[in-house]
């Protein structure tokens, strides 16, 4: 009894691998060349035709939008991971192949994803009914909707509201019944969301056509000739592609007839030697029209003719109109949102840009306000900064532990840096400010050049820890990269430390003392040297801070600083020297407006930076001093 | 198997090298026309190398003509007016036989005048905006036709692309590429409002609002695709903004033009995953001369880090089919070997060959690759190989421009009325 | 009368005019006689060019003394009027030669071409490159040359007149006003970085040294030509600033340099002064450019970032403050060096274990330099000058120059 069993058992096992899905087999065998090159335009019937043929099927699907499906050379596909491989029709293992990968792109990819998609609605492990819901999201079809429809209620009740968004912004695009899209419109009234508004949007997309009388179509409005939007020439031009009139005749067109037509050195009477004057090539087309050689040119009066027998209307391409009433009113609703959210999303990126400027140029300000100098090397000890950054990365390789080891060390290496500078070169050109300047620029020339040497010319990354990834997404609109509210907190840090060593230490009223008065302070025992040398170090050492944070954004060159120098310079001389508050004006300033005019010319970056400078300049006549001038004796120097 | 093979050649070329001591005659000097300082040196100094390891290998063979090759360097250090000025160094004070160099498209025009007026040959290594063909000039990188046609079609079938972000930094070789896709694009029907366009200054860090902008595109519904020919350092920052706002590669796929191995080195790649770039070469490319190749350059540089990248490959071509002309001249005068180049074939490292055209452009197959976490590309596209189009098909005023050197001796041959525009290149 | 009659000519009163002439003299010939066009051909084509750009440097740096070493203000946008210049002549120098090429293409055509055809062809094969095919505005005058000329003068003259005007009028000087020119000069770089400003982006102006209705003549030829005509402007540039400087109104500039509100005080229109010499330098440097620009071949708005003007501030504190002679030994010197050392034929230096390669050491070196230069020899290298030839600076010992902060310090006016 047993022996049979066993031989039967036997047999099933071996007879497995050869027919364990001969339905996949052949579809594999089939078309094997478009599983190898798949395209997203003809991939859908195949993929369906596979997870027709059952679990074998669904499992080869999701090996290959993984990139984990091979083919052998005999055309036998493999399912890899990792080290071992099995069959992808018997589910056998197989061993011995070294399969070619597939790599299917990501349109491809999305086909299938969106096939094996319904059947995951519903599956008991909430992520993945998350990222089916995500999936659909992207890419949405009317089958989704039914599926989502007929899916059973959803326990989370994240997913909940999620998967309820989703159904609502499917019933506006695809739902058969007028009334259940009019009713998801007003369900989701008012809101800003992208994919709200991507739902809204091709609803209201209208095209403009030219008709003798009223089309039977859902009219948006009417328009008249003459108006803002609708001048007499694209009237014109919309008469022209709907074929009512002729097109005019454009000098190329003109010169081209005019040459087909030469006879004996003459076109039309007139000497060819003569046609360089447009009057004697317009002369010369007329007498061609006049013997018929050419085709009449459209004129004037057919045109007028023309706009006054047709009306001229957009239309929707949504045929029923009850929907685009609806959306055009949801539309409005959300539009006023719309603008303010933008307006405190350009807000946020504007205070972003002002504390980046803030950090890098504190440094200078102070420096400025006690020695009266310019350093040109400021830049380079925010590069310095971020190369440090990016040397503690790759000794630590935890990021976060980096990142607390990267902030004091850059500070500590550029704080020295700064005393070896002032202590060699800014100590010696005292009360020599444009000789200071050209002195760090030497300096400036020299530490880029050697940041080439050490580090190469290639960028290095400086990567921030994955909780600064990401962004803090209020909604579609209102969203700020996380690590850029970082930079922001740590200049409002910088900001509180410094007031706080200005107002608070000794150190703060002798740098006060000194900036006010040098030479009355000397008298009262404060070391000015010693303070300058102080004021220095910590210039430059919150530049290094700064390179840091602008590394964690940006890109970590040699020219690094040089970037941010010059925007330095003019949220220094903006906000006036000498004073923290000033350097904070002048970068809110400078940040707010370049933000501004970006928004205003959204096409072209870099009219937006000459802009600014232009307004700088201009700002300098009337404040020369800046926003917050320096009072006092000092001022007058 | 590879590693075997790589041997074997090691050998040989060592047995090779010894012979070669025996070389006599004249060096036969060419120049080495590329950064090592400034700005771009971060791009052109590999190219630099990658010429000297050509040399090196050529020596080992046993020269050429029997002579040894030997390669002048010198330093334009991106400041483009001394191109120019080295250029002319080489030609009349080294006397070189050909030159291979620049990047930029301005260090290009700014040569192209010396070039032309003293006769010599120069092998442009990198992919550029087309609309020129000079008679002195053998561009072994890929004209629009060849990189950004190709990827834009593979977006719009394969992708699903239907509103477009073309951001580019602010010169000519975004400019006109993206100008001819912008034509190209609404030939294809594509509506004008689709299609969005911004341009950054070199180094631009600043990309927040940017890449906000470009996330609003998808309000009309419609799916959001980027065609960035951003340069250099600026894609650092780009990519890490678009990570943050939480775009993904199947939200808003990124086409790169300008971003390869060697730009990616300098990027955390874990938040890029999927989006993509086109180019002619990859690293990954699944060849044995692409593996004999990667290691030469490992042994050569002394890095195993080092990866190569779609220039370097140009690099290799151009010097290939140089050195195929010469033999075939017999000579390395300018003159014959320019006659002998046309139709040289050499093999390129994707497994094709690269055929030098009578436009003096190559025939290149278009690979589309997507980042992978370890900063290489995975092929997902891979084309025959592509004719090099001098003038654009899809501007009107160069669609009826053709360039012919054997045939007609003009780079810029109007068809419509059979005469030769002008016989120099327009700089 | 008697008084003028009993002053020395202006010559006697300055020989290193004499010499400075004479050596310029001497420079310019030698160089023609060993040219490959006039000579021996020893020193090829492309050290012509070298040479005379150097000479158009050295110009642009006279220009800079006057306003850095005479007046004070240290101007770091000075390459702004040598770009335009250049931007100014190479306009005409690409559309003449841009519509001589297409008339002869167009001339082949059954019909001959009106003249908005022609323009049309022009602005298709200048700005085609770059995307666009109208000719903008700013190139209206571009077709006539002495147009161009005129704008040469005209248009960096208004333009640091205005900027000038502006900036003296509010009071702004020192650092400050150093910072001001920076950012005059990055606003224009990066304006005409736009391809919207109708100057071809990046691209900038090329195939300059192709001159319009000169192409039987070979670039050996034409190389010493404009080596001849820039050793001309840097003459004739030099004897202008030197007959400046050394009369009264030369007094009341150096004395502005030295404390301005004194001078303000006794009466001297100080803005009138500082303006006429502010605008002539930028006249002078932009004739500088226009002569410079046909020799390189091409310019792009990289010419007039702001680093360009910081290195034409530092050869003429390496070559010496207050003396225009130091401002071109200073041109000179540096420009030749920096150009072999980057040029690659610097000897490498093998130290045991690194070898010193100047393509990668020359810029750590420069930079190290003008530090040593500021710190231990503030006068340049014609201070060596001042010694040999016994030409002190006046005595101003124990005089107080001002307040005890600033820029107008005794050590600053002396060096």
């Amino acid at each position: 009894m047993i022996r049979p069993l066993i031989a039967l058992a036997l047999t099933l096992l071996l007879a497995m691998p050869a027919s364990a899905n001969p339905a996949l087999e052949a579809v594999i065998a089939d078309n094997l060349d478009q599983i190898e090159k798949p395209s997203r335009r003809t991939v859908e019937p195949l993929v369906a035709q596979i997870a027709a043929t059952g679990p074998e099927g669904l499992a080869l699907l999701q090996a290959w939008s993984g990139r984990a499906l091979g083919v052998t050379d005999d055309g036998r596909l493999l399912i890899v991971d990792g080290d071992t491989a099995t069959d992808a029709v018997t589910g056998a293992a197989v061993t011995d192949a070294e399969p070619k990968m597939l790599r299917p792109n990501s349109g491809v990819r999305g086909v299938i994803e969106s096939a094996l998609v319904a059947g995951e609605i519903s599956s008991p492990d909430p992520a993945r009914r998350a990222a089916a819901l995500a999936s659909i999201a992207r890419d949405g079809t009317a089958e989704h909707l039914a599926a989502l429809r007929a899916a059973p209620a959803e326990p989370d009740p994240i997913l909940a509201r999620q998967r309820q968004r989703v159904t609502n912004l499917l019933a506006i695009r695809f739902d058969a019944e007028p009334a259940a899209r009019v009713a998801a419109i007003e369900r989701m009234a008012g809101d800003v969301g992208l994919d709200f508004r991507a739902a809204l949007n091709p609803l209201l997309a209208t095209s403009r056509i030219a008709a003798p009388a009223e089309p039977d179509a859902n009219i948006a409005r009417e328009l008249s000739i003459g108006a803002d939007d609708f001048p007499r020439d694209a009237a014109i031009a919309l008469l022209t592609s709907q074929g009512v009139l002729q097109p005019r005749l454009t000098p190329a067109d003109q010169r081209n007839a005019l040459a087909a037509n030469v006879t004996g050195g003459t076109v039309g009477g007139i000497p060819v030697a003569d046609l360089f004057d447009p009057a004697a090539r317009d002369r010369a087309y007329e007498a061609l029209e006049a013997s018929g050689a050419v085709p009449p040119a459209a004129t004037e009066a057919e045109a007028d003719a023309a706009l006054e027998s047709h009306r001229f209307f957009e239309v929707y391409a949504e045929p029923n109109p009850d929907v685009t009433d609806a959306a055009r009113a949801a539309q409005t609703r959300a539009q006023v949102r719309l603008a303010a959210m933008t307006g405190i999303d350009l807000g946020l990126d504007a205070l972003s840009l002002a504390s980046i400027y803030f950090l890098a140029a504190i440094g200078l300000a102070v420096t400025f306000g006690v020695m009266r100098v310019i350093n040109m090397a400021h830049g380079e000890f925010i590069m310095m900064g971020a190369y440090t950054g990016y040397v503690v990365q790759t000794l630590i390789a935890n990021r976060t532990l980096s990142l607390v080891v990267a902030l004091p060390l850059a500070f500590a290496v550029t704080f020295g840096a700064g005393v070896v500078l002032y202590r060699l070169v800014i100590r010696h050109l005292a009360h020599r400010p444009l000789e200071t300047l050209l002195a760090t620029f030497g300096v400036s020339i020299a530490l880029q050049q050697l940041a080439k040497n050490i580090f190469g010319t290639q960028a290095r990354p400086l990567t921030a820890p994955a909780w600064l990834e990401g962004a803090v997404t209020i909604n579609d609109v209102i969203s700020i990269s996380s690590i850029r509210v970082a930079i922001f907190v740590l200049a409002l840090l910088f900001l509180g430390l410094f007031l706080f060593i200005m107002k608070r230490t000794r150190l703060g009223l002798e740098v006060r003392a000194v900036t006010q008065n040098p030479g009355m302070a000397a008298s009262m025992g404060i070391n000015p040297d010693r303070i300058a040398m102080m004021t220095f170090g910590l210039g430059s050492g919150i530049a290094g801070i700064a390179g840091v944070a602008i590394g964690l954004f940006a890109q970590v060159t040699s020219e690094l600083g040089q970037q941010y120098i010059v925007q330095s310079f003019m949220t220094v001389v903006v906000g006036g020297v000498g004073n923290i508050w000033g350097t904070l004006a002048g970068a809110a300033l400078i940040g707010g407006l370049s933000k501004v005019i970006e928004f205003l010319n959204p096409a072209n970056t870099l009219a937006a930076q000459t802009f600014m400078i232009l307004f700088i300049i201009i700002f300098i006549q009337f404040r020369p001093r800046g926003i917050i001038p320096q009072r006092g004796r000092a001022a007058e120097a | 198997m590879k590693r075997l093979s790589a041997m074997l050649m090691l050998t040989s070329a060592m047995t090779l090298a010894t012979g070669a001591m025996a070389q006599e005659g004249e060096p036969i000097r060419i120049g080495v026309l590329h950064s090592l300082s400034g700005t771009m040196a971060i791009s052109e100094t590999t190219l630099k190398d990658t010429v000297l390891m050509m040399v090196e290998q050529q020596n080992a063979k046993g020269g050429l003509l029997g002579r040894p090759l030997e390669a002048v360097v010198v330093d334009p250090a991106s400041d483009w007016p001394l191109f120019a000025e080295k250029a002319r160094e080489l030609l009349t004070v080294s006397e070189v036989d050909a030159i291979f160099g620049c990047w930029t498209s301005v260090s290009r025009k700014s040569v192209l005048p010396v070039i032309e007026e003293l006769n010599g040959l120069l092998f442009y290594p990198v992919q550029y905006e087309g609309e020129e063909s000079s008679r002195n000039v053998i561009y072994t990188g890929a004209a629009p036709n060849q990189q950004a046609i190709p990827a834009v079609d593979y977006m719009m079938e394969e992708l699903g692309v239907e509103k477009w972000a073309l951001l580019g930094t602010d010169y000519v070789y975004p400019r006109t590429t993206n100008n001819i896709l912008d034509a190209y694009l609404k030939q294809k029907g594509v509506a004008e409002g689709d299609i969005f366009v911004n341009y950054t200054p070199f180094g631009h860090s600043d990309w927040s609002k940017i890449v906000a902008d470009v996330v609003a595109l998808g309000a009309d519904g419609k799916k959001v695709g980027v065609v960035s020919t951003i340069n250099g350092d600026a894609n650092v920052g780009f990519y890490k903004e678009l990570a943050a706002a939480g775009v993904s590669a199947d939200d808003i796929p990124v086409m790169a033009f300008s971003v390869g191995e060697e730009e990616l080195a300098g990027l955390d790649t874990t938040n890029l995953v999927g989006h993509l770039a086109a180019w002619n070469y990859f690293q990954t490319a699944d060849t044995p001369e692409n593996a004999a190749f990667i290691e030469e350059w490992h042994k050569f540089i002394g890095d195993d880090k080092r990866v190569t990248n779609d220039p370097m490959e140009a690099t290799m071509i151009g010097f290939n089919a140089w050195v195929a002309a010469v033999e075939k001249a017999g000579t390395t005068d300018v003159d014959p070997v320019l006659e002998a180049i046309v139709g040289v074939e050499v093999p390129n490292l994707t497994g094709g060959t690269a055929t030098v055209l009578p436009n003096h452009h190559l025939t290149k197959p278009v690979l589309i690759g997507e980042i992978r976490e370890d900063g290489q590309f995975d092929i997902v596209s891979q084309t025959e190989p592509v004719e090099g189009d001098a003038w654009t098909d899809f501007l009107p005023e160069s669609a009826k421009l053709a360039a012919d050197w054997p045939g007609k001796d003009c780079g810029m041959f109007n068809q419509e009325t059979n005469t030769c525009v002008q016989a120099q290149s327009n700089y | 009368m008697t008084e003028k009659l009993t002053r020395q000519p202006f010559i006697l009163r300055n020989p290193q005019v004499l010499v400075v002439l004479a050596v310029l003299a001497v420079f310019t010939v030698a160089v023609t006689l060993l040219s490959q066009a006039y000579g021996s051909g020893v020193i090829p084509t492309s050290t012509v060019k070298v040479l005379g750009k150097t000479l158009c440097l050295a110009l642009a740096a006279v220009a800079m003394d006057l306003v850095w070493g005479y007046l004070g203000i240290l101007s770091l946008g000075q390459m702004a009027f040598f770009a335009l210049g250049g931007y100014l002549i190479g306009q005409w120098l690409m559309y003449a030669r841009t519509e001589s090429i297409v008339a002869a293409s167009l001339a082949q055509n059954p019909i001959p071409p009106t003249p908005a055809e022609l323009q049309e062809g022009v602005a298709n094969q200048i700005f085609g490159v770059v995307g666009s095919a109208d000719l903008p505005l700013v190139w209206s005058f571009a077709h006539s040359l002495p147009i161009q000329l005129l704008l040469v003068l005209a248009v960096p003259g208004l333009l640091a007149l205005v900027f000038g005007w502006l900036a003296f009028r509010s009071r702004v000087n020192g650092v400050y006003l150093s910072i001001l020119t920076q950012a005059m000069t990055l606003a224009l770089a990066l304006w005409l970085f736009q391809n919207d400003s109708g100057f071809r982006g990046n691209n900038g102006l090329s195939g300059l040294q192709n001159i319009p209705g000169l192409d039987g003549i070979d670039q050996a030829t034409l190389s010493v030509w404009f080596l001849w005509a820039s050793a001309l402007a840097l003459a004739l540039a030099y004897v202008l600033a030197a007959w400046l400087v050394s009369g009264k109104f030369g007094s009341v500039v150096r004395a502005i340099r030295d404390d301005e509100t004194r001078v303000r005080f006794l009466g001297y229109p100080v803005e009138g002064f500082k303006l006429v010499v502010f605008t002539l330098a930028a006249m002078i440097t932009a004739v500088a450019g226009a002569l410079y620009y046909p020799q390189a071949g091409i310019i792009n708005p990289a010419e007039l970032m702001p680093i360009a003007s910081i290195y034409l501030a530092v050869w003429v504190a390496i070559g010496g403050r207050g003396r225009l002679y130091g401002a071109i030994i200073g041109a000179v010197v540096v420009s030749l060096l920096s150009s072999w050392f980057t040029g690659g034929r610097a000897p490498s230096i093998h130290l045991p274990g690194y070898v010193v390669n100047w393509v990668d050491w020359w810029q750590v070196a420069l930079g190290l330099s003008f530090v040593l230069v500021t710190l231990f020899a503030p006068k340049g290298i014609a201070g060596i000058f001042d010694r040999l030839g016994g030409i002190l600076p006046p005595q101003r010992h124990g005089r107080d120059l001002g307040p005890d902060q600033g820029a107008l310090q005794e050590q600053e006016a002396k060096a």
